[in-house]
């Protein structure tokens, strides 16, 4: 089938099976191998993407069902050489050790500051009850959204 | 998976047609179990009617003391509805606590009871408030449309549209989820209807069932006390790796318990 994606800003036509799914058309057709494929079942979230600005799980999206959508994915969320203040703080406070959950965590992280710009740990823990972490037990994690909120606050209130 | 051929659906009625005319074919919402289950090769649908985005199956509005929440509507938005957290915070609650929040960005109401997992959350809400499910052609009572294990009363061609939920007087609904999954090992929705007062038990058996000791013992007196001796056949429980019959019906006390001591 056809379809037209908007991916980190740029808008492509393209072709791809019915059953292709979100994740394989990202990372073998468009080539953007940032997003990863943990468990392939649903539950591990390494696939986290943004579709319409909403995170979910690439691996359980249909590349068709997001038709006409936009997308947004790790390698679309720093500015040039900026890095996104999640990103920044997931290596200031070393919110990583694999680096294999990480693509999946800041783009789950980022959609849960979209809505709890101010978190609890309670809010960041269940905001990323959707991503598993087989190295860092969240500690570091948790720090590192932590930290990000209070960047992207302090980033929102000088440009207000 | 299989390879099968997807269509977006332009409307009801063609949906409705096109499960007549391709007895293979499935009505694809959120996906959320949907696309796992062929991506297990557990199911091998020969097309894919894509109905996630059709403007009759969405909307949540307030109708005079009930509130119609379209088939479509995900389980995010019902979480977040202003709407229904003011009218069934319970429902709210429920729906916020649907697996996980890439999975509530994408699972639908519709979805959900359509599929009718016994260990889903929804049909917990519907059954314990009373509501009412409307397809393209009727509207069935919760208690004659959950038939046990995956089954529901839906005709092979026949589409949900929305839920109709009266307000209840009081509800509330406490989960003890499966860690990995966020499936309840054992859901309980108390509620004081206008019509009578509902416990229902989601996770715990084949089905979501009314647990009528509960509603009986609640009728005396209202408060998680009067549930303490209630009989509860642990026989007609399920047992597996998770926990046995025996601790299900343990945690269905408790969680009963802790849903009532939230309004009290």
């Amino acid at each position: 089938m056809n379809l037209e994606l908007t991916v980190n800003g740029k808008t492509q036509s393209m072709q791809c099976e019915d059953r292709t799914l979100l994740v394989d058309l990202l990372r073998e057709q468009i080539g953007l191998t940032g997003t990863h494929v943990g468990c392939d079942t649903s539950q591990c979230g390494c696939c986290t993407v943004h579709l319409d600005g909403q995170a979910v799980k690439s691996c359980t999206v249909l590349a068709a069902q997001a038709d006409g959508s936009s997308i947004t994915t790790i390698e679309g969320l720093a500015h040039g050489d900026a890095l996104h203040p999640v990103q920044q703080a997931f290596s200031a406070c070393h919110g990583l050790q694999c680096g294999y959950c990480t693509p999946g965590m800041i783009m789950a992280s980022t959609d849960l500051l979209r809505r709890h710009p101010d978190p609890t740990d309670e809010q960041i823990r269940e905001g990323l009850a959707g991503n598993l972490c087989r190295c860092t037990g969240y500690v570091n994690i948790v720090a590192a959204v932590k930290q990000a909120a209070s960047l992207m606050r302090a980033a929102g209130s000088q440009s207000a | 998976m299989y390879p099968f051929t997807y269509e977006r659906a332009s409307s009801l009625q063609h949906s409705v047609q096109g499960l007549r005319s391709d007895p293979e074919a499935k009505l694809l919402a959120g996906g959320m179990t949907l696309l796992p289950t062929m991506k297990m090769r557990l199911a091998a649908p020969s097309r894919l009617i894509d109905i996630a985005r059709l403007a009759d199956l969405r909307g949540i509005t307030r109708e005079g003391n009930t509130i119609v929440i379209g088939a479509a509507q995900r389980h995010c938005e019902v979480a977040a509805d202003p709407t229904v957290r003011a009218a069934i915070p319970a429902l709210a609650e429920l729906a916020g606590h649907i697996g996980d929040p890439q999975v509530r960005a994408r699972g639908t109401l519709g979805g959900s009871i359509a599929n009718n997992d016994p260990a889903a959350d929804y049909p917990a809400a519907l059954l314990g408030l009373d509501a009412t499910v409307i397809t393209d052609r009727r509207s069935i009572a919760a208690a004659d449309f959950f038939l046990g294990l995956f089954t529901t009363a839906l005709e092979p061609d026949e589409i949900i549209r929305a839920v109709r939920f009266a307000l209840p007087r009081r509800a509330a609904y406490a989960k003890f989820a499966q860690a990995a999954s966020g499936y309840a090992m054992a859901g309980v929705m108390v509620a004081q209807l206008d019509a009578g007062i509902r416990v229902a038990v989601t996770g715990a058996g084949p089905g979501v069932f009314r647990w009528r000791e509960a509603e009986a013992a609640l009728a005396g007196k209202w408060s998680s006390d009067a549930i303490a001796g209630c009989a509860l056949d642990a026989g007609a429980l399920n047992t597996d790796l998770h926990g046995s019959a025996a601790y299900r019906a343990q945690l269905v006390r408790v969680m009963a318990a802790q849903a009532l001591d939230r309004l009290n």
